[in-house]
């Protein structure tokens, strides 16, 4: 299932619809990564509000995709992790160490804004 | 006993179902004539354990009045059950008692004390009634021991599941007092936790936490853990597991409240709490809060 990544303003914003196969999550990686630079994009926000499950693969790739995403110049932050999910996570272990994470999509445009407007 | 049969391995069963027979029969006559003992000596017997039980300095909670007279009802419960041979009343008795005396501090070894007491006072009584003819005295013990073990038994039993039955209500009724996720400000949570923190509880306060944060949006949690007595290594990760899955929903975790003893049996257990951000009091967790959030608090100038 491919995740729409629509560009607002400074910042690009890529929607999880449905649960991702582990090659839908390579596949938005690569996407994000390319795109980032192609649009001139400062921000990338990566909604999961409608993800149950967080495993260890997609902890792991979005990991992998804050640090490229760095690399390529910009900022990410995961938003809308559930409660439950967050919970299960930390058990497993998956703490997505280094990473920015926001409430909702309002928290993490928010986040992006302020840390922009200080750094300029 | 008729013993009619020629067969002779019949006439030893028979024989010796009628010693069993004969033995039950002789221990109800030495039960009923211990119990006629007892009666007789009610007053002076009761006395002397009431007496007893004031030396070993057992029952201190109790007055001497209370002491005397649940000995005399105890001593009541304790010949009837001697006589009838059951237990059903006795026991009623002792969950009764120890319902009565739990609160006010009286201890197993009290309980098992006294009755332990009153055996030993009505065997010497026995030991002074008989001790002419060594052979019904023999009897009489025979009689009187099992008896006043299974008593002894009772009433103890009684007491601990009594004791067991309260504690168990206790762990229930704390664990029904909920702990409150509070706003404090916009955007800013304290979660005070009081009391022991079980796995299971532990488990419920993140649940909680994680909503709460949900449903008021919060940026910043302030947790307190001041009314926290000890901290093991579960509860300690249980902590680090909370600050984790609340950074995941994008708040920041502040706690508050570490003792010298929790800080030290952390360090000593080596759970890593470096990416914990503490503060000394929650007053202090507070503020740091509100600077995290922009809020600037400022007294209102003197007469304006």
């Amino acid at each position: 299932m491919e995740v729409p990544i629509l560009k607002q303003g400074d910042f690009l914003i890529a929607t999880v619809q449905a649960a991702l196969t582990d090659a839908d999550l390579l596949h938005l990686r690569t996407a994000l990564v390319q795109h980032v630079v192609r649009s001139r994009s400062r921000g990338v926000i990566v909604d999961v509000t409608s993800l149950d499950v967080m495993d260890s693969f997609a902890s792991r790739t979005l990991r992998d995709l804050d640090h490229m995403i760095r690399l390529r110049g910009a900022e990410t932050v995961i938003v809308g992790i559930q409660p439950e999910v967050a919970f299960a996570m930390v058990q497993l272990g998956l703490r997505l160490e280094d990473v920015a994470t926001a409430l909702d999509l309002e928290e993490g445009l928010a986040y992006l804004n302020q840390k922009f407007k200080s750094s300029t | 006993m008729a013993r009619k049969n020629s067969n002779p391995g019949e006439t030893q069963v028979q024989e010796e179902l009628g010693g069993v027979l004969q033995h039950a029969e002789a221990t109800s006559v030495l039960l009923r004539e211990l119990v006629a003992h007892l009666r007789q000596n009610r007053t002076q017997l009761r006395e002397e354990w009431a007496r007893r039980i004031t030396e070993a300095q057992l029952l201190t909670a109790m007055s001497k009045e209370e002491v005397f007279a649940e000995a005399t009802s105890v001593y009541d419960n304790y010949v009837e059950a001697l006589e009838t041979g059951t237990f059903e009343a006795l026991q009623a008795y002792a969950r009764n008692l120890s319902e009565r005396i739990i609160p006010r501090g009286v201890e197993t070894h009290e309980v098992v004390g006294i009755v332990l007491l009153l055996r030993d006072v009505l065997a010497r009584s026995l030991f002074a009634k008989y001790q002419a003819d060594f052979t019904k005295l023999n009897r009489i013990l025979d009689a009187y021991e099992p008896a006043a073990n299974r008593i002894a038994n009772t009433v103890a039993v009684g007491f601990v599941q009594e004791r067991e039955r309260v504690i168990r209500q206790q762990q229930e009724a704390i664990r029904e007092l909920s702990t409150p996720v509070l706003q404090v400000r916009e955007r800013l949570l304290i979660l005070p936790i009081i009391g022991v923190i079980d796995p299971q509880r532990a488990r419920q306060l993140t649940e909680q936490l994680l909503r709460g944060i949900r449903t008021n949006r919060a940026k910043v949690v302030v947790i307190d853990i001041t009314g926290v007595a000890a901290m093991d290594a579960t509860v300690a990760n249980h902590l680090v597991q909370t600050v984790e899955a609340s950074r995941l929903l994008g708040a920041t975790v502040i706690v508050t409240g570490l003792s010298p003893e929790i800080a030290q049996t952390i360090v000593n257990i080596g759970v890593d709490l470096g990416k914990m951000n503490t503060v000394g009091d929650l007053q202090g967790g507070i503020e740091q809060a509100e600077r995290l959030l922009g809020y600037k608090v400022v007294p209102q100038a003197a007469g304006s």
